[in-house]
C-alpha cells in the first residue's frame, strides 16, 4: 500500500493546491464518517487525506443579506441543528441532515460528505434538491456554482471536476407562506438507510400553491428533481386531485433498484405515498409561516 | 511509514503520542495512549461502543483519525468519574444493572453524560433516541434509559448541573 499523507490546511488555496497535487488518490475529509468505512473495508486506498474542517468557510453557518443560508460544506449535522435560525427558515432540510446516523455521526457528518458521497439515498440530497440549494465548487480553475441536484452523477460518482472541493450549500430565503418537509421510508425509527425519502418545498399563498419543488431519493441512480409533480401542485390547493397527479408523477420517475431494504414495486408505491405525506407536512408549516 | 507526532488533551492532561496516518483515534486511545476504556464494537460507526467527546461533541472514535486530535480536547470513559467516586451515572448503572457483558457500557456512559450535559430532563423517547447509535446486545436496553432517566432526575434533585456550555 502506498503511503498515506494527512493535511489538515487552514485555508482553502492551499487545500486546493495540495487536493490537486495528491492526484486521483487523494481524498477530501470533512466528517469522515463515509470515508473510514470506506478505508477500512478497502473500498478505498487514499494515498492523500486532505481534512478540510481547518477552514473556516467551510465550517461555518452564516444567514446571507437575503434571508437566505451559506453552509459550509463540512458542517457537522449536529452544528446545523444547533443554529439559531436556520431550522426555523428551512425546517425541511434540518430534519433530513439531522436523520443522517446516529448521535455519534451527527457529531462529525455534514451535508457535504452526504452529497460528495454519491449515494442515491443520503438523506439530505433530497431536501436540499427541494429547496432550490446551489453548491460553490472550487478547484485549480476557479469557482464556479452548480444546482445540487447537478452534482451527482451516479451511484459513488459526481460531476465535481478533478481537483475541485465542495465548499458551500447557499439556499435561498424563504418568502412567507413558504416552508418545507423531508420524510424518508425505512423498516426501522433509527439508524437505518432511506428505501425512499422525499423533501417538498413549497409556498402558500391564500391556500393556493404557487411554488413547489420535489426531490426523491433512493428510487433511482441518483436522487431526481421530479418537476412533473412539483407543476402538479402548483396552482391547486393541494386537493386530492393535484396530490394524486404529484404521486403519479414520482412514481413515474422511479427507476429503483430491488435489495433487502425493498423491492422495485415497494419503492415506487412508496415514493408516491411520501410526497403526499411531505407535502402535508410542508403546507402545515408554510401556513403557520 | 513516518510516523505523525500529534499532541492532544485526554481527559484535561496534555498527552503526546505517535500514529500512523491512517490509524484511528480509537487505535491511538487503546495503543500508545493505554486507554483501553473505550471499545471496538464495529469499526464501522455503528455500535457506539467507542464513544468519546471530542471538543465536548459526542463522535465515535473509530470514525475519527488519531492525527485530527492535534490541538483537541477529547474525553474518554476514563475521565467520567473523579477518582474513587463514581459519576452518579455510573453509579445508577451498578444500582439498576444497566449491563451484562459490559462491551457496550463505557459507550452507553459516555453517550449519556453527553445527553444530560446538554438536557438535563430529557424525554424516554429522547433518551432512547439519543442512544440509537450506542447498540447492546444484552440488556434489551430497558434497564439503561431507566438508569439515564433516573440519574437524571436525582442529579436534578440535586441540583448537580453539569454542562458544556
Amino acid at each position: 500500500m502506498a503511503e498515506l499523507r494527512y493535511l489538515a490546511p487552514h485555508s482553502l488555496d492551499e487545500a486546493i493546491s495540495a487536493f490537486a497535487a495528491g492526484g486521483n488518490t487523494a481524498r477530501i475529509m470533512a466528517g469522515g464518517t463515509d470515508l473510514l468505512v470506506q478505508m477500512r473495508s478497502g473500498a478505498v486506498k487514499p494515498g492523500l487525506i486532505v481534512d478540510i474542517k481547518k477552514i473556516a468557510e467551510m465550517t461555518e453557518v452564516e444567514q446571507t443579506a437575503d434571508g437566505g443560508f451559506r453552509i459550509g460544506a463540512a458542517v457537522p449535522g449536529a452544528v446545523l441543528a444547533e443554529h439559531p435560525r436556520f431550522g426555523k427558515v428551512w425546517p425541511g432540510v434540518l430534519e433530513a441532515v439531522n436523520l443522517i446516523g446516529s448521535t455519534q455521526v451527527q457529531g462529525r457528518a455534514s451535508a457535504g460528505g452526504n452529497l460528495c458521497n454519491g449515494s442515491p439515498a443520503g438523506d439530505s440530497v433530497p431536501a436540499m434538491v427541494a429547496a432550490g440549494a446551489v453548491v460553490t465548487l472550487q478547484g485549480p480553475n476557479g469557482r464556479r456554482e452548480l444546482p445540487v441536484e447537478k452534482v451527482p452523477a451516479g451511484p459513488g460518482r459526481t460531476n465535481l471536476l478533478p481537483g475541485e472541493i465542495l465548499v458551500s450549500f447557499t439556499l435561498p430565503p424563504q418568502p412567507s407562506g413558504a416552508s418545507d418537509a423531508y420524510l424518508r421510508m425505512i423498516p426501522r425509527t433509527e439508524m437505518d438507510i432511506a428505501v425512499v425519502g422525499c423533501g417538498v418545498s413549497l409556498t402558500l399563498k391564500d391556500g393556493v400553491c404557487t411554488a413547489a419543488r420535489v426531490g426523491l431519493g433512493a428510487v433511482a441512480p441518483m436522487v431526481l428533481l421530479v418537476e412533473a409533480a412539483a407543476q402538479a401542485l402548483i396552482g391547486s390547493r393541494l386537493d386530492a386531485a393535484a396530490l394524486d397527479a404529484a404521486a403519479a408523477a414520482c412514481r413515474a420517475v422511479c427507476r429503483p433498484i430491488d435489495d433487502k431494504r425493498g423491492t422495485i414495486a415497494y419503492r415506487t408505491k412508496v415514493a408516491g405515498v411520501l410526497l403526499k405525506r411531505t407535502t402535508a407536512i410542508a403546507a402545515q408549516r408554510a401556513q403557520d409561516n | 511509514m513516518a510516523k505523525l507526532h500529534v499532541s492532544t488533551t485526554v481527559n484535561d492532561e496534555p498527552m503526546e503520542f505517535l500514529c500512523e496516518p491512517n490509524d484511528t483515534m480509537l487505535d491511538a486511545l487503546r495503543g500508545p495512549l493505554g486507554l483501553t476504556g473505550s471499545k471496538e464494537g464495529c469499526a464501522t460507526g455503528d455500535c457506539g461502543a467507542c464513544s468519546i467527546t471530542l471538543n465536548d461533541r459526542l463522535v465515535c472514535s473509530c470514525l475519527m483519525l488519531a492525527a485530527e486530535a492535534e490541538g483537541q480536547d477529547v474525553r474518554t470513559i476514563e475521565g467520567m468519574a473523579e477518582g474513587e467516586k463514581l459519576h452518579p451515572l455510573q453509579q445508577k448503572f451498578l444500582e439498576v444493572a444497566a449491563l451484562q457483558c459490559g462491551i457496550c457500557t463505557s459507550g452507553m456512559l459516555v453517550a449519556s453524560d453527553a445527553l444530560l450535559r446538554k438536557n438535563s430532563r430529557p424525554s424516554e423517547e429522547e433518551v432512547r433516541f439519543w442512544l440509537a447509535g450506542n447498540l447492546c446486545r444484552c440488556t434489551g436496553y430497558d434497564k439503561i434509559v431507566r438508569a439515564v432517566l433516573e440519574t437524571a432526575a436525582d442529579m436534578r434533585e440535586q441540583g448537580i448541573r453539569e454542562s458544556w456550555q
